[in-house]
């Protein structure tokens, strides 16, 4: 049997100790959200952490209205009450959509926002340990490039790493330009998204800006009224319960159907969940028409560099931002 | 239980097994805990080719709770047969990668898993070869195909017809390899005793478990006992036994303990069979009205290096429609991939995905209604074999089904219709299968007390055997089926044939009722006095069976689809799907029921998800879990519904009745396909269906 410690935190302070306790002594500690992606992962051989610091008992389990119209979401937020929240739902529709868009009922009701913005690629050669992967092994290289690839990154992947961060959720938070709160060895932080994510470079083991022992505690949405016009549209081969494809979290503020400001990430096409610069600066101040939602989606896609299985993920990311962004002209 | 008046052949009883089932007190192979009884786990091959060097034991065996490891070196000696997917652990070969190359025994199941994951195997790595190319080098004609078809058949001159032929059809069709994936993973627990060895094993035959792994152990039949009640699904996965049953029984040979050893989802892809990809070229030929002159139809498959499968994939174009000029066969290619199986309908499933696409371009190249074009076709006699149909009513359900569904008036243009971002389509295959039955054994005892008990060593895997078996019963001894106690799933009944086929409620039940009829014969002559010690009588249908005329008998069946094709995403989602089927007496309209629109579902998986990604670089199945092989979720699955067609044919069995298990599969993904291309104008000739051929097809 492959023994580990199991600790459950009582309070942010310990919880971060604990973690670096574990990591000090060489048995590797990691916290642990609603388990659905880190059990799984340990199952496979993929993690073997000496020590689990559960989480989900650590007071940061609320959502919080902040001054000015935004909201602190607690990192321990079970992906369930977060879309089912009402203020969620009224301010940030896309986030609420794509939060039920992903897994099925019952591993939302588990799995915590920590969690689910800290979730593991699903590319299959990182889930077998008997074959090599630059994000389980760095330097081992990287047979997705030459093999499996068609629902890996077309946007921003590197020689080493080619995986999709498979979140939902994270990609209307990148859109919303989220700060994730971490708790650290060092003290307390605040990280924007995006930029908490990492694009793989030459360093596809780090996901995320996080060093070892931090702690996410909540991620806090800015104020954005024009969010409440907002969506997010993910394309998937199976109706349910599966990763997206491609998905596009949009928001548009329209005036006399002029952009006045908007938001768009996408999420399957990259490392991270990718907010389109680009596009949105293409759009602010240009009519909200189909052939100018053609033309900022095509900016941002041009810098796309697709493999050879996954090159029609460029073609349906356009189609996809214009017709979300079509659909909030048309129906708020 | 539903009350209902005899004869109960053709009433919605429930299933006899229900509250087992709902309340947890159906005993699965895996429930079986007999004492002392240890975990094995198998460590798989991580080359595809090759050989195993050695086998570090030293490394796991100090391991708490270890208690043996066990690979070529020093397992026990099977006896030799000729299926070396059973011979395991016998010789360091490797032949696929994820093969079984040793296997460790613990206290516990998770230090089994944690040795299996230690355990140091060392390989000469060979370089390997898994590409299924219909042009590849190796492709072979088998002597015969599953499960003993000629391989090829021509009749006429179909060369010159096609040279000849007005209209010509020309297309190529792929399917990719799928995995059964039943709800419950195989399992067996094995335990040695004076008396010999039993098996508590997840299978379709018990009494087949038992004839093939008695002598690999050396073992006469009798002394080998398989005990199977309840099994969670096979699909033809479980329809012979796989490496872990004789892994099972020899890590409980050598550890003299009773040993469980059970399949994970992840290990299914490699060690317990799979459906294998297909390359299909049709040619058809026709005059302008859409009358064939000629078919051809060329499978090319894979199978294993060290085990011959050959799917009869064009197998069902022998007898499909009437054409003076045709052509079959098949060819196979031996490759360094794991052992190809039965799959739910093998051979019509992708052979139909093929032929019925073809008719559905023919359709479009006449300018013909793609019902009217298959009526057309219909054949008087099977075209090839030469024998009159026992009954064949393609036709009505081609008909009745276009009724239902509202066929009438379809504007054949496609990629006009529009339902908001959808483009819509209808489209319609042609569905079938052959009506088989094979010899088995029943015994029926009249009990003392009262009541009756009634034992035939069939499978329920959930189709319904046992309550089907328990009504045919019933009406035999003219009582109510409550007054009837069904006993299955146990090779110590009597040996009946393996649920596969879709041949159990035609074979099992023909034994049962001649039992049945036995002891009711029986009991009049002693005017129905039962002795205390009960009366049994009993049936072998082997005589009966030989005695059977030659006649062509399928079942028919015809498969309505209507998708939407979103204009931006080219996701495909079926909006409807209806099945018009004619297979004979349907005795339980309930399970009936449940079996095609099962297998309509399965179909419709298979048209747009399922899909086994053979990794060319490391030679094993890459999507080895239900979160990255999709099989249809309950949201794909809108609107699915099947009816039948009253079918009197007194050639078949005494209860009347044609398979229905498998016909449900056949056709479907060819009806999803021809509605996709009805939709979008694209034809998609590769399964599955997923978005980037269509948004890749310029939709
Ligand atoms: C079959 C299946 C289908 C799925 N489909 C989808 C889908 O369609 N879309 C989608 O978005 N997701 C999907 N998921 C993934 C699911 O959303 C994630 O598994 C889930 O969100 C993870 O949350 P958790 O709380 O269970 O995380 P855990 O598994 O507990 O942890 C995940 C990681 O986060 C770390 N962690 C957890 N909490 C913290 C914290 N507070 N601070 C720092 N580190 C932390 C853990 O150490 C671990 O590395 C699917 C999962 C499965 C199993
Ligand atoms: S894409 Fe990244 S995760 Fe996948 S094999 Fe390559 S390095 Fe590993």
């Amino acid at each position: 049997m492959r023994p580990f410690a199991y600790e459950r935190a009582t309070d942010v302070r310990s919880a971060v100790a604990a973690c670096a306790a574990g990591t000090a002594d060489g048995a590797g500690a990691v916290y642990l959200g609603g388990g659905t992606n880190l059990v799984d992962l340990m199952r496979l051989g993929v993690v073997s952490p000496g020590v689990l610091v559960d989480v989900t008992r650590l007071p940061f389990d609320g959502i919080e209205e902040t001054a000015g119209g935004g909201l602190l979401i607690g990192a321990g937020v079970r992906n369930s009450d977060l879309a089912a929240h009402p203020l969620v739902r009224r301010r940030y529709p896309m986030l609420a959509q794509a939060v039920v868009a992903g897994a099925s009922g019952q591993i939302r009701n588990m799995a915590t926002v920590g969690g689910n913005l800290l979730q593991r690629t699903r590319c299959s050669y990182f889930q077998d340990v008997s074959k090599p992967c630059n994000k389980r092994v760095p330097g081992s290289g990287c047979p997705a490039r030459r093999g499996d690839h068609r629902n890996l990154a077309v946007i921003g992947q590197s020689e080493a790493c080619v995986a999709t961060h498979p979140s939902d959720m994270a990609v209307p938070l990148a859109a919303l330009g989220a700060v994730v709160h971490i708790e650290g060895p060092g003290g307390p932080r605040q990280v924007p998204m995006p930029g908490f994510h990492r694009l793989p470079g030459d360093a596809p083991e780090r996901d995320t800006v996080l060093e070892p022992g931090d702690l996410v505690t909540a991620v806090e949405v800015p104020p954005l009224p024009f969010a409440a016009r907002s969506r997010y549209r993910k394309v998937r081969d199976r109706v349910s319960f599966a990763f997206a494809v491609v998905s596009v979290a949009a928001a548009l503020d329209l005036e006399d159907g002029m952009v006045r400001d908007c938001r768009i990430a996408l999420g399957g096409v990259a490392h991270i969940p990718w907010r389109a610069d680009r596009a949105e600066s293409a759009l602010r101040g240009s009519p909200a028409t189909e052939a100018a939602f053609a033309q900022a989606a095509a900016e941002e896609l041009a810098m796309a560099t697709p493999l050879p299985h996954n090159a029609f993920k460029v073609p349906l990311a356009r189609n996809v931002v214009v017709r979300t962004l079509l659909d909030l002209v048309e129906a708020p | 239980m539903t009350t209902v008046a005899a004869p109960y052949a053709g009433t919605a009883l429930d299933r006899v097994d229900g509250p087992e089932k709902v309340t947890g007190r159906a005993r699965y192979a895996y429930e079986n805990l007999p004492a002392d009884l240890a975990y094995a786990v198998v460590v798989q091959a991580t080359v595809s080719r090759g050989e195993v060097r050695a086998v570090d034991a030293d490394s796991v065996l100090q391991l708490p709770g270890m208690i043996a490891a066990i690979w070529h070196e020093n397992a026990p000696r099977l006896a030799p047969v000729e299926d070396a997917e059973l011979t395991v652990l016998q010789s360091p070969r490797v032949a696929y990668r994820g093969q079984v190359v040793a296997i460790v025994v613990a206290e516990t199941l998770e230090s089994a898993t944690e040795a299996a994951r230690l355990l140091r195997v060392d390989y000469r790595a060979e370089p390997h070869d898994v590409e299924l190319r219909a042009d590849h080098p190796g492709m072979y004609r088998p002597d015969h195909v599953n499960p003993n078809y000629a391989t090829d058949s021509e009749l006429g001159d179909p060369d010159t017809a096609l040279a000849f032929a007005s209209v010509v059809v020309d297309a190529t069709y792929t399917t990719p390899a799928q995995h059964h994936n039943p709800i419950e993973p195989h399992a067996t627990v094995a335990l040695w005793d004076a008396d010999g060895l039993t098996l508590y094993d997840a299978t379709q035959s018990a009494s087949g478990v038992r004839a093939t792994i008695a002598p690999l152990f050396a073992l006469p039949p009798e002394s080998v006992r398989v005990i199977s009640p309840y099994v969670g699904g096979g699909f033809g996965g479980k329809g012979a036994p796989h490496a872990q049953v004789v892994l099972a029984a020899l890590a409980a040979k050598q550890v003299g303990r009773p040993v469980k050893l059970a399949a994970t989802r992840r290990q299914m892809f490699a060690v317990t069979g799979y459906r294998t990809p297909t390359v299909q070229r049709v040619r058809l030929g026709a005059d302008e009205d859409g009358r064939l002159s000629a078919i051809v139809h060329e499978a090319f498959e894979q199978t294993a290096t060290i085990k011959e499968f050959a799917e009869q994939t064009t197998v069902v174009t022998r007898m499909m429609y009437a054409a003076p000029h045709r052509r079959t066969s098949h060819r196979l290619v031996r490759l360094d991939v794991p052992i190809p199986t039965w799959m739910r309908a093998p051979g019509e499933t992708p052979g139909m995905f093929a032929l019925e696409s073809a008719m559905d371009e023919l359709a479009v190249a006449c300018g013909i209604d793609p019902v009217e074009l298959r009526v057309r076709n219909e054949p008087t006699i099977d075209p090839e074999r030469g024998l009159p149909f026992s009954s064949r009513n393609l036709v009505a359900c081609l008909r009745e089904g276009a009724e239902r569904f509202g066929w009438a008036g379809r504007d054949p243009e496609p990629g006009v219709r529009r339902r908001g971002r959808q483009l819509i389509g209808t489209g319609v295959a042609s569905s079938t299968y052959p009506v088989y039955r094979l010899p088995s054994q029943a015994s029926a005892r009249a009990e003392p007390g009262g009541g009756f008990t009634v034992r035939i060593a069939a499978a329920d895997i959930g189709t319904g055997a046992r309550t089907v078996l328990t009504q045919i019963a019933a009406d035999a001894l003219r009582v109510p089926p409550a007054q009837v106690r069904m006993e299955v799933g146990d090779s110590a009944l009597p040996r009946a044939s393996v649920a596969g086929g879709s041949s159990g409620t035609a074979s099992w039940g023909t034994a049962v009722l001649r039992a049945c009829e036995a002891l009711m014969a029986a009991l009049h002559r002693r005017s129905g006095d039962v002795p205390p010690g009960g009366l049994e009588a009993s049936a072998d249908t082997a005589e009966e069976l030989r005695s059977q005329r030659p006649l062509s008998r399928h079942a028919y069946g015809a498969q309505f689809a209507e998708v939407g094709v979103d204009l931006d995403t080219g996701e495909v989602r079926v909006l409807r799907l209806l099945g018009a089927f004619a297979a004979g007496r349907i005795i339980n309209p309930k399970t009936a029921r449940s079996q095609f629109i099962g297998g309509m579902t399965m179909g419709l998986s298979m048209a747009l998800l399922e899909e086994s990604v053979m990794d060319l670089e490391f030679g094993d199945y890459l999507n080895r879990d239900l979160a990255q092989y999709h099989v249809a979720a309950c949201a794909d699955v809108r609107d699915v519904d099947a009816f039948w067609i009253e079918e009197e044919d007194p050639e078949l069995n005494p209860m009347g009745s044609k398979g229905i298990g498998e016909i449900g599969i056949v056709g479907t993904a060819a009806a999803i396909a021809n509605a996709v291309y009805h939709a979008t104008g694209i034809r998609v000739r590769d399964l599955p269906i997923r978005l980037d051929r269509l948004i890749g097809g310029g939709i």
